[in-house]
Parts: C-alpha cells; structure tokens; sequence
C-alpha cells in the first residue's frame, strides 16, 4: 500500500487488478487466488493491531509473512482462521475452480473443514493423548461416526477408524514422526512437536496452509528438513502455503513471494529478491539508520 | 542423617502450630458455663504429631530420592522407598490388572445375593448406581475437562420423574427408564448452553448453583413434589409384569443395577474410545486448538453435558425404585462432591479406576460404620493424600493400541499378521524408540 515498489509491477498479478472481482472469478488472466484479503483492521481496544491489510495467495504458491515482532502477524493469521474476529475488512477463500466463500463471521471450525488449516506458534498439540492421537484429531471433521457408531462398533464406524489411523500414520510418515507414532505428544523434542503440528494440520485435508513460526526452535539440520517438506507439500499436494518466519535464509530460499509488516500494516511485498533490497524493509528490521 | 537438627527444629515447630491449633477445640472444655482447661490432651497431641511431621520429612525423601541421603549414603530406609517405587511402577505398568479386578468382581457380585443378607444386597445395589453415576461424570470431568459441581440435579431429575409421572399419571418403572434419560439429557442442554463460553472456576460456580437451584426447586413446589417430604410408595420395577415378593424384588433390583452399571461402564469405555470421545479429549487439552482441528465447541461441549448426564437420569430412577421413597435429603451438594470425589480418586478419565473408586468410596461409609464419626476426617484426608502422591488417580486412563496398516498390515490379510503383532505388542509395552530391537529380542 505504502510502496508503490518495483516489485509490484513484477507481479503478474499485481494488488489492483485483484481487487475488482477476486471472489467472482473475473480475473484477466484466468487464475483466480486460493486466498484473498481485502483491508483487513483488527483493533484491541485502542491498538490497532492490522491495519488495511490487503493480501492473495495463487494456487500452489509458498507466500512468506514476515515483519519485526509485534508486527501483527500472528494476528493477521488468526483474524484469517476465525479465532479473532476482524474489526474491518473482508477474508475470501476457495479451492482452485471452485466458487469462493466469505469467511469472516464464521467460525473456527467451519473454516477448518472448509480447508485452511494452521499451526500454532506457541505449540498447542494434544497433550494427553499420542502422537498418533493427535493427527487423528485432525481428521475430526473429514470423518462422521458419531455416537451410536461409538457404542456398537458398526463396521462402517470400525473402518472409518481404521482409515483414520493409517491416514495419521501415513502423515506421520511424510513429517518423519513415524517411529514415534506411540509416544506422548509432550514428550518429544519441539522440533519434532512442530512438525506434529504440521502433520496434525494436513490432516484436516487443507488446500492453504498457514504455518507460524515452523523452523523456530530447530536445530539447522531441521530447518533444512521442514524446507523440503514444505516444498514437498506445495509439489505433491498442491497446497497453498503462508508462513509466518523470522529465518530470513529459510523465507528467501523458500517463498515465490514476501509481504512485509510493521505496525499492523503492510509495508511491502514482492519477489525474495526485490524485498531483500527494499529500503523501507531494510528500515523496519535494522531501524532508523543510514548506514544500514 | 535421619535425625538432623533442621529436620527436628521444622518438626517442632509443626507440632506447635498444631497445638495451638487444636487448643480451642480439645484444650477447653465448657463445663456448668465454666471453662475447664485440659493442657495434657493437647501435649499428647502434639507428641504426637511431631513424630508424625518427622516420619512425614523422612518419607518425602524416600519417596523423592529414591532413598538417598544428600551426601550420596544410602538411608537406612532405601529398600523400604525402592520396594513402593517398584510397587507402583508394577501397578502402572500392567494397564490390565484394573481389568482383572473388575471381572473378579464381577463374579463375586453375581453371585452375592444368595451367599449374602438382604441388608448386603441393598448396599451393593446402590454402590453399584454410584458406579453409574461416576462413570456418567467422568464423561462431563475426566474426559471433557468440565468441572462440573452440581452432578446430583440429574440424579435427583432422573428419580423425581420416575417418583412423579408414576404418582400422577401411574407410569410404570421400564417406561419411565427412557423418559427420565431423556428428560436428563434434556436438562444437560439447559445447563449447557449457558455455560458454553464458561471455563474452570466459572463453569465449577454455575453449575453448582445449577445443583441448588434443582434441590430447592423440588423442596419448594412442594404441591407438586411433596416438597422436603419427598415421594413414597414408589414401586418397584415389576419383572415381566409380576409383581415380586419384597426379598426377591431387591435380589431383582440388585441384579438390575449391577447390569446397568455393566452396561454404563462398557458404553463409557467405547464412547471414550471413539471420534467422539477423542474430540471430547481434545476440548480438555485445548480449546482453540480443537477448534483449529475443526471440532465444533458448541457441538462437541452439548454432547458432554448431554452424554454425561443421561446416565444420572438411569441411576435416578432405580435409585427412586430401590428406595420406593426420595427426597430432596439424597441430593444434596455433598453427594455432588463425592460423585466427584470418586472419579478424581479412580483417576480422571479412566473407566476402570473411577468403577472401582465408585465401589470403595461408596461402599467404605456402611462397613466403617463404626468411625462414622470420623468419616468426613478420613475421607478429607485420603483425598490430600491422593493429590499429594498420586494426583493422577488410582488407575490412569488406559491408552487405546491402533493397529496402522502399514505396520500391521491389513487385517486377516495372511498369517504373517501373527508374527508381526506379537512384535508389535512388545513395542506397546516397550519403548517405541527402539522398536527393531525389542522385536528381535523376543523373535
Ligand atoms: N489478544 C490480544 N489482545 C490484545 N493485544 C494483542 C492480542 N494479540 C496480539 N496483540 C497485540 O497485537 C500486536 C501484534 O501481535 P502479534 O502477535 O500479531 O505479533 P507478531 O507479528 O506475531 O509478533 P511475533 O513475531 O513476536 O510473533 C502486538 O502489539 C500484541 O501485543
Ligand atoms: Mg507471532
């Protein structure tokens, strides 16, 4: 909004086009985004914590969040989840080719099942339950034995169950938690805890993955890991990606492009390269200096 | 040093506090409006509680330390430490032996009524509603995570519509089974829904008051309810139509209530282990994250109430047919509390444990009738104990064994399915990090 930047013109699909008709399918180059977020304001009392963020997401695209702390990412990411609800703006959202929904007002779980699935930056996993347990929750709502199914065991309940675990195992498989698919979720180390959250995610059957913070809390061998892992999702799965990271190495090899925050608004985006030479960037994470 | 100075000083101190303490109450006596100091008791007293206090320091650092002394010597008392360390581990490391208590029980208690006096046979009967009860609460506290305080207003909605619709419109005992569990479930939705944002201490406070808002509401529509007098002449359940002779109708009631509390403790243990139950587990873990998963809140925090409440409704009603007599006397705050009392001992969660504390808690007050004086003391004091030691419970809840295809292959797709389990069950009980080789070991 606040810089008109070379980056923008880069774009194919630059802001202004996108905002006439994102939802309807009107676009001129025929590609409709998977996410598209129009002004997004959230305050907190007197503290406005976004402000008028615009922000899409094309299919298959790894989009990277980043900004100094407290610049309003992860709430950016909640307002978008349905766990805040927006002071002002709107959120719209659909597969690829399917007709788009507006997802403020509705809630958390809805948006779930509708397929955007997140992580948490503070680790929330199961902490009672397993591993395994806790990617199953995870197909909660792509699953529907409810409770007659419980108590006699029907078959079709019985089945369900057993896709339901071996679809857990299998997303275990992709993140590399397999062999500690028995163990308890708060016994493993926080790298691994992250990458449960990831699993737990994906087992919601998402088309937009929103991952905060990942790669905080892992060793450099990991992060290298979670970034083929991350490639591996957008490749074979086709999902969409938006993360959150303070791993300048990991966002810039990683993501086709960047939007940058400071103070709740959006301060720039475009191509790794172009935001790794923006001034106003360069200011927002170094400070007011000349000799930056 | 078992004995050091410190370890005696802290001792002391404790014993005075304790002595000024209890002075009140067992140092002065109020004879003829004269008060009459007895100093003696409350010395003997403190003696005692001073040996108490030092074997109390000494045994937190068995219990703590394994039995080691700070400068690394083996205490005169580390066999004692080790050998409760292994008692307990052997406990919790045979997940079954829960298991194999309640079906010894459940033998025993197949055949009691007919090597046992009617007066035993009553009181099982209604240990074994408590065994309902529990489990129903372990629903709502153990696994959803929702304190709930005021458990008896089902009780007392489940015996009451029994007590009423047959008093007024002459309904029959197996009628009224369904409709009280429906009418129950019917009130877990009232109280749900207003208490669906409410969290810990509030949703404790709410549902208390909703306890007594029930008990009061039943002691003062008394034309209706018959106020504190409560209900009698409520008739037993008929057996196909005929009615019983009074010994056979509390064998048949006593046989009733153990089947019922059969079934409530095999349908908790399915639902637990469901999708259900595992949304349910989730709300109690974390809010936001169940709902990041796409669990419904609302949905998911209703069918807790609900499920956990049909089951009081049940045990009212056989309550209200083993009784043919209810007031509002049997559903007091304190019966809430020890509903509660029984599924925090068991183990919160767990089926097995909360049955048997259900049993023992229920049960203890009619065999200890001779410190019945002290029962409330007793009791608080099994309770500190409990959270002290062992604030899992007595029996942690089991974890369920999945069986992933790709590890177990498909079922009965081969005989090499044997093979592959029996490692896989040494995994279960092994540790999963080091899976290959345990299987090997035992190969
Ligand atoms: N629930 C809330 N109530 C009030 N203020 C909040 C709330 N959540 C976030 N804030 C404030 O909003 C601002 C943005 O916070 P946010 O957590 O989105 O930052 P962030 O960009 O994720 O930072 P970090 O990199 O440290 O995670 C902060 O000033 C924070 O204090
Ligand atoms: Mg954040």
């Amino acid at each position: 909004m606040h810089s008109e930047n070379k980056a923008e013109m880069q774009n194919p699909t630059s802001a202004r086009r996108k905002q006439n008709g994102a939802h309807s399918g009107s676009q001129n180059d025929g590609v409709q985004p998977v996410l598209s977020v129009k002004s997004l304001s959230k305050n907190f009392g007197g503290l406005r914590a976004l402000n008028d963020v615009d922000m899409h997401i094309m299919p298959g695209e790894i989009v990277a969040l980043i900004g100094p702390n407290g610049a309003g990412k992860t709430t950016f990411f909640n307002c978008v989840t349905g766990i805040y609800l927006p002071t002002e703006g709107e959120v719209w959202a659909g597969r690829q080719g399917e007709p788009h929904k507006q997802l403020n007002n509705i809630s958390p779980h809805h948006i779930t099942s509708f397929g955007l699935a997140r992580t948490f930056q503070n680790i929330r996993l199961f902490s009672s339950m397993t591993v395994l347990e806790n990617v199953m929750v995870g197909r909660h709502c792509r699953t529907k034995s409810n409770v007659l199914g419980a108590i006699f065991r029907n078959p079709a309940s019985r089945n369900e169950e057993q896709e339901t675990v071996d679809r857990a195992y299998a997303l275990l498989e992709e993140v590399g938690l397999q062999d500690l698919w028995q163990e308890s979720a708060s016994n493993l180390p926080y790298g691994a805890q992250r990458r449960l959250e990831i699993a737990r995610a994906l087992a919601t059957d998402p088309f937009l993955l929103f991952l905060d913070e990942p790669a905080a809390g892992m060793n450099p061998q990991e992060t290298v890991e979670l970034k083929k892992l991350v490639l591996r999702l957008r490749d074979k799965l086709g999902i969409s990606i938006l993360l959150i990271e303070h791993d300048m190495g990991m966002v810039m090899s990683l993501s086709d492009r960047i939007y940058v925050m400071e103070y709740g608004s959006r301060i720039a985006y475009g191509k790794p390269e172009d935001i790794r030479n923006n001034p106003q960037v360069i200011r927002a994470y170094l400070g007011e200096s000349d000799d930056a | 040093m078992f004995l050091s100075a410190k370890r005696l000083f802290r001792s002391l101190m404790v014993s005075l506090w304790f002595m000024c303490l209890v002075f009140p109450i067992m140092g002065i006596k109020i004879v003829k409006k004269v008060a009459v100091y007895s100093f003696d008791s409350v010395f003997y007293l403190g003696i005692g509680i001073f040996f108490a206090s030092l074997a109390w320091a000494w045994y937190f650092e068995v219990y703590l330390q394994g039995g080691m002394e700070k400068d690394g010597k083996k205490s005169l008392f580390a066999p004692v430490g080790q050998c409760w360390k292994k008692i307990t581990t052997k406990i919790e490391d045979t997940p079954s032996a829960g298991k194999y208590t309640l079906l010894i029980l459940l033998v025993v208690f197949s055949i009691l009524p007919f090597v046992s006096s009617m007066y035993q046979t009553t009181i099982f009967a209604l240990a074994f509603l408590y065994v309902m009860l529990a489990l129903g609460l372990n629903i709502v506290v153990g696994i959803a995570g929702q304190l709930v305080l005021g458990y008896a207003a089902f009780y007392a909605i489940g015996a009451y519509t029994y007590a009423l619709l047959n008093q007024y419109l002459g309904f029959g005992f197996w009628i009224c089974l369904p409709i009280a569990g429906f009418v129950t479930v019917i009130a877990g939705f009232v109280l749900a829904f207003p208490v669906l944002k409410l969290r810990g201490d509030y949703l404790a406070i709410v549902t208390l008051g909703f306890g007594e808002i029930v008990r009061l509401l039943i002691t003062n529509f008394s034309d209706f309810t018959g106020g504190a007098k409560g209900v009698s002449n409520i008739p037993r359940p008929s057996f196909f139509g005929m009615e019983l002779s009074p010994n056979m109708n509390t064998i048949y009631v006593y046989y009733l209530a153990l089947f019922a509390a059969l079934i409530t403790i095999v349908v908790v243990a399915r639902l637990k282990d469901s999708r259900v139950g595992m949304a349910l587990q989730a709300l109690k873990d974390d809010e936001i994250a169940s709902e990041a998963m796409g669990i419904d809140l609302r949905k998911t925090k209703l069918a807790a109430f609900a499920l956990g409440s049909c089951w009081a409704g049940f045990a009212g009603v056989l309550f209200a047919a083993r009784n043919s007599f209810i007031s509002p006397a049997s559903f007091t705050f304190m019966d809430s509390v020890m509903i509660l009392s029984m599924v925090v001992l068991g183990g919160m969660g767990s089926i097995t444990g909360v049955a048997l504390a259900a049993l023992i808690l229920a049960l203890m007050p009619e065999y200890l009738r001779a410190f019945s004086e002290y029962r409330m003391l007793i009791f608080g004091l099994v309770m500190v104990l409990m959270m002290i030691f062992r604030p899992q419970g007595m029996i942690p809840p089991s974890k369920r064994k999945y069986y992933p295809s790709a590890l177990f292959g498909k079922k009965g797709s081969g005989k090499n399915d044997s093979a592959q389990k029996f490692s896989a069950n040494t995994i279960a009980h092994g540790n999963s990090l080091n899976e290959s080789t345990e299987g090997e070991k035992h190969a």
